[in-house]
């Protein structure tokens, strides 16, 4: 087995808050291998961000990792200190956030903000540093380059923000690249505009990303596998087409049949999901996803499922497919 | 060899045929802990009671108003009553003649602070002092707030021409030095004050005091300005959010949307910089008292009975020491308190 | 930036104008003139004196006189300090108030920013929990009460500091910081808020995704931001020290502009009056057009109009 890229097991973490323990992720694990495009899917509060945001130490206070292992490139990051995230924050792995309008500092040049990150990161000179910011800003698509790197951030739109971003997060050619809703705060015409740009990137300089998103749309263009969290699980994980073609996890089923479809005939209408996320400070002993799950059956609200492998890059975690295998395994 | 892990796992556990069958919407809604939904005010006084130092500034702010408003009228001495040979006494002596008294037999009651140099019982003058700096601290704030928040709401909500007059004309008042502007106002209008309250009809402003009326409209003429702009933009933000842009399409006049949604909401940040303009007047109360443009004898404030003393602080320095104290202990806890009220509710006027 | 602050002069003047008329009205609405009060003269002495200042005339004219002459640069004879011009009196007491301001501001800045900084940094610990004591009793206490006890315990008690006057450089520490503490405390509450919620900004993530140094995060990318507040609050201050400083002036018996001014409003000194108002508003206002010429540099979000 070749050394995978990314390797988590087991994670969990939680929140110290006043009013109690948050528990965000309750034991999620995937691996990625290098070049891998994996998508993160789930509604807010899932966990997504917290997953990606622990791959780099960024953890917000007063979160904490208290169980699990987390390996990248060699490096077990889960035993790491504040200095070895430093060098490997935005030379190895690098993040891109979700809006571009607040993610700059308003007070210095894009110039100064590309250059900063990569005279950090190598001994290159200044005029060096300032000439591959040039080359950064032509990469990521932004003509006058020369003239942008002397403006500030505000005298640029959010769509020219977002690739200044994403300049800033390759400018050390990272392993691994984290996009955190890239195109959420974005209109839709640059949304397909940063896509297409991270995709082109992507094939240039074959690092991996993980996309965090809401958006089925967005994994559907640009993932091979998909990862769908709800209340600090992953509830299901696949390739693209498994996702699409053959949610095996009711939740995955809901939010797919949530998706308006060209070919929607008028008499279909859209499903939407029936009820409220789970309160995380006191996560329900069963499934999470029971109390809003239309086949939710009584073994639900009491146990958590275990994992149904359906392929092999292909599982989920929902008694519905234990009682089909369990049943099919009786028949045959 | 991971497949394993499939079917053994349900084998191995007590599970009948009855788990799997569906769960009534009441199993659900029973294992949904949903916490109840709370609403402004009472998660706002939720937070006030956990925060340990605004509790502790409230229970002296309730001292202190006990001590100011309660106690004088329980007190056997008033504030302007001179005794005889009880002249610059110090704490729990007793003057030549109150000596006589108790050898008589009669019981005298203490001078707990002593007196002062014209023998008036300073402890009942420091409650005394201390009324009429809370009661301009409290009304002046409420001028303000009315003034402030009427013209801040008129000009937010108008915007355009009217608008940019109205601002433009807080911002020259607010480049005026606000001590030269208070000081001209206090000599113009105190005379003006008094004199009115000689003539008929006006007579009740003799029982509040002409000089505490004048001192009450010289801060509502000085300090409305910051209310008025911290009101207006508070007005700006919400008259773009959607819920009025609702009200109007349902036919809501502009009253009623003042009234009714501006007012109601930016209710919070009303409260708190209200609470916080006390203690600035009572700052500022001290200061013109130093100057001898407060409020006037023999009716007593803590700055001007701190003022008062400074000439024979090194003999009497308990006369300087004690009004100091208090005036600060007072704006400190009402500070204090006006922080705990403005984490607790607006959070985001944190500066 | 040339256009925009020829307009913020001349806004600038245009206040300084409103200023000085609504001071003038003002202070003539007040009872009494300058001479009532002394009741050496005689009532034909009063009104020759008074004619001879021209205050016998009406209002109006009296208004129109005094502007114009000032706008030649006369700002007239004082009505008290007989034989001395309004301008010798400032030019020779402006000095005094300005030195002290000054350093007053420069402790104020230099004590204020890194105490609020360290308490920022280490919030919620001991270290900002004492600074925000600290900070929340300076606010609390009136300049006056500061100087009087500072007086108290250094010269009347201990005898360390001399009391009156500014001699030396040791007296300076008195009234400097009594006027201090209330800035110093100002600037210490502001500065740590102001620098929690530039933490909390988004680009601060961006910074500490780069890889930065949390001193670096602090020192290039939290501070310049986090300043701006501060920097806006540097021109009220000045103001109010200038004009707050006549309280010090006094306890302290030093020569200033804030005690002359004080004396000249309860003496009605009408030619005083006028021309320290509008030699105080002139310098607040040129105070405030500079602050937000710096913010402009400092801050290239601010778009000057």
């Amino acid at each position: 087995m070749s050394e995978k890229l990314l390797e988590i097991v087991d994670e969990r973490l939680s929140f110290f808050t006043p009013a109690g323990e948050v528990k965000a992720l309750n034991g999620v694990s995937f691996s990625m291998e290098e070049g891998e495009v994996l998508g993160i899917v789930g509604e807010s509060g899932s966990g997504k961000s917290v997953t990606a945001y622990s791959i780099m130490g960024l953890t917000a206070y007063p979160g904490r990792l208290i169980g699990g292992t987390i390996r990248f490139n060699g490096h077990q990051v889960d035993q790491m200190s504040e200095k070895e995230f430093r060098k490997m924050r935005g030379n190895e792995v690098s993040i891109i956030f979700q809006d571009p309008m607040t993610s700059l500092n308003p007070v210095y040049t894009i110039g100064n903000q590309i250059e900063e990150v990569i005279r950090l990161h190598t001994d290159k000179s200044k005029t060096e540093a300032r000439a591959r910011a040039k080359e950064l800003l032509e990469l990521v698509g932004i003509n006058e380059p020369e003239k942008r790197l002397r403006q500030y951030p505000h005298e640029l739109s959010g769509g020219m923000r977002q690739r200044v971003m994403i300049a800033i997060a390759l400018a050390c050619e990272p392993k691994l690249l984290i996009a955190d809703e890239p195109t959420t705060a974005l209109d839709v015409t640059i949304q397909a505009q940063i896509l297409e740009l991270m995709q082109e990137l992507r094939q240039k300089m074959g690092m991996s990303i993980i996309m965090i998103t809401h958006d089925l749309g967005v994994v559907a263009s640009m993932c091979e596998r998909i990862a769908v969290m709800y209340a600090g699980h992953i509830v299901e994980y696949g390739t693209t087409d498994e996702i699409f073609y053959h949610p095996s996890h009711e939740y995955t089923k809901g939010l797919i049949g949530s998706i308006p479809k060209l070919t929607t005939e008028e008499s279909e209408r859209l499903v939407p999901i029936e009820g409220q996320p789970v309160d995380l400070l006191n996560p329900p002993a069963g499934c999470p996803f029971a109390p809003r799950c239309r086949s939710c059956m009584k073994i639900c609200l009491k146990k958590m499922p275990p994992k149904t492998r359906l392929s092999d890059t292909h599982y989920s975690y929902c008694w519905l497919r234990q009682k089909e295998a369990a049943e099919g395994g009786h028949e045959a | 060899m991971e497949h394993t892990e499939n079917t053994p796992e349900l084998e191995k556990l007590p599970l009948g045929p009855d788990d799997f069958s569906p769960a009534t919407a009441g199993e659900k809604e029973s294992l949904v802990v949903m916490r109840e939904s709370i609403n402004f005010w009472a998660d706002g006084f939720r937070r006030l009671r956990k925060n340990k130092i605004a509790m502790v500034s409230l229970f002296f702010i309730l001292l202190i108003v006990i001590f100011a408003y309660v106690l004088p009228s329980f007190w056997p001495y008033t504030y302007d009553q001179q005794i005889k040979y009880s002249e610059n006494l110090s704490a729990f002596e007793y003057g030549k003649t109150e000596l006589a008294r108790i050898e008589a037999g009669e019981s005298v009651f203490p001078h707990i602070c002593g007196t002062d140099k014209l023998g008036r019982d300073f402890a009942v003058r420091l409650m005394m002092a201390t009324r009429v700096s809370l009661t301009v601290g409290i009304v002046c704030s409420i001028c303000v707030l009315v003034i402030g928040a009427t013209y801040g709401a008129v000009a937010g909500f108008s915007g355009g021409l009217v608008d940019d007059i109205m601002m433009r004309f807080t911002d020259i008042l607010y480049t005026i030095p606000d001590i030269l502007l208070i000081i001209l106002l206090s000599i113009t209008l105190k005379p003006r004050i008094l004199a009115l309250a000689e003539t008929p009809g006006f007579e009740w402003m003799q029982k509040v005091g002409a000089n505490l009326i004048a001192m009450f409209i010289v801060f509502a003429l000085l300090y409305w300005v910051g209310m008025a702009r911290i009101t207006r933009s508070q007005v700006l933000v919400l008259k773009e959010s959607e819920y009025v842009t609702a009200a109007r399409a349902l036919g809501a006049g502009n009253g009623r949307i003042i009234r009714k949604h501006l007012l109601t909401n930016c209710i919070g940040t009303l409260i708190v910089t209200t609470t916080l303009q006390i203690p600035a007047a009572i700052f500022t109360e001290s200061y013109l008292s130093f100057l001898g443009l407060g409020v006037s004898a023999p009716m007593p404030s803590l700055g001007s009975l701190a003022t008062d003393a400074v000439k024979g602080m090194n003999t009497y320095p308990h006369l300087l020491l004690l009004p100091a104290i208090l005036i600060s202990v007072t704006i400190l806890v009402f500070n204090l308190f006006g922080d705990g009220l403005r984490d607790a509710f607006d959070p985001k006027l944190k500066n | 930036m040339g256009k925009y602050i020829v307009k913020r002069i001349a806004m600038g003047i245009l206040s300084v104008f409103i200023v000085a008329t609504l001071t003038f009205f003002l202070m003539n609405l007040v009872p009494g003139g300058p001479f009532v009060a002394e009741k050496s003269i005689s009532k034909a002495a009063q009104e020759a004196l008074e004619a001879k200042f021209g205050l016998d005339k009406p209002l109006l004219q009296r208004y129109t006189t005094y502007m114009t002459d000032f706008l030649h640069g006369d700002m007239g004879f004082s009505l008290r300090q007989r034989g001395r011009t309004v301008s010798d009196i400032i030019f020779s007491k402006f000095p005094v108030s300005a030195r002290l301001a000054g350093i007053a501001v420069v402790v104020a800045l230099c004590v204020g920013i890194p105490l609020g900084c360290i308490s920022a940094y280490n919030r919620g610990k001991l270290a900002d929990n004492f600074i925000i004591v600290l900070g929340t009793c300076g606010i609390a206490i009136p300049s006056f009460i500061s100087s009087v006890l500072l007086l108290y315990t250094f010269g009347s008690w201990l005898k360390i500091l001399p009391t009156m006057g500014l001699n030396d450089a040791v007296s300076y520490i008195m009234p400097v910081t009594a006027l201090a503490i209330y800035p110093t405390a100002y600037i210490t509450r502001l500065m740590r808020s102001s620098l929690l919620d530039v933490m909390g900004q988004d680009y601060i993530r961006t910074a500490k995704a780069k890889g930065l140094s949390s001193f670096m995060i602090l020192f290039k990318h939290a501070l310049r931001n986090a300043l701006l507040p501060v920097i806006a609050y540097v021109g009220p201050m000045l103001a109010s020290l200038m004009t707050g400083s006549f309280v010090v002036e006094k306890i302290f018996t030093i020569p200033g502009l804030g005690r002359e001014f004080v004396s000249s409003i309860t003496n009605r000194d009408y030619t005083m009056i006028m021309g320290t108002t509008i030699i105080l508003a002139a310098l607040v206002i040129a105070a405030n057009v500079i602050v937000d010429i710096l913010y402009k540099i400092i801050d290239p979000r601010i778009k000057l109009k």
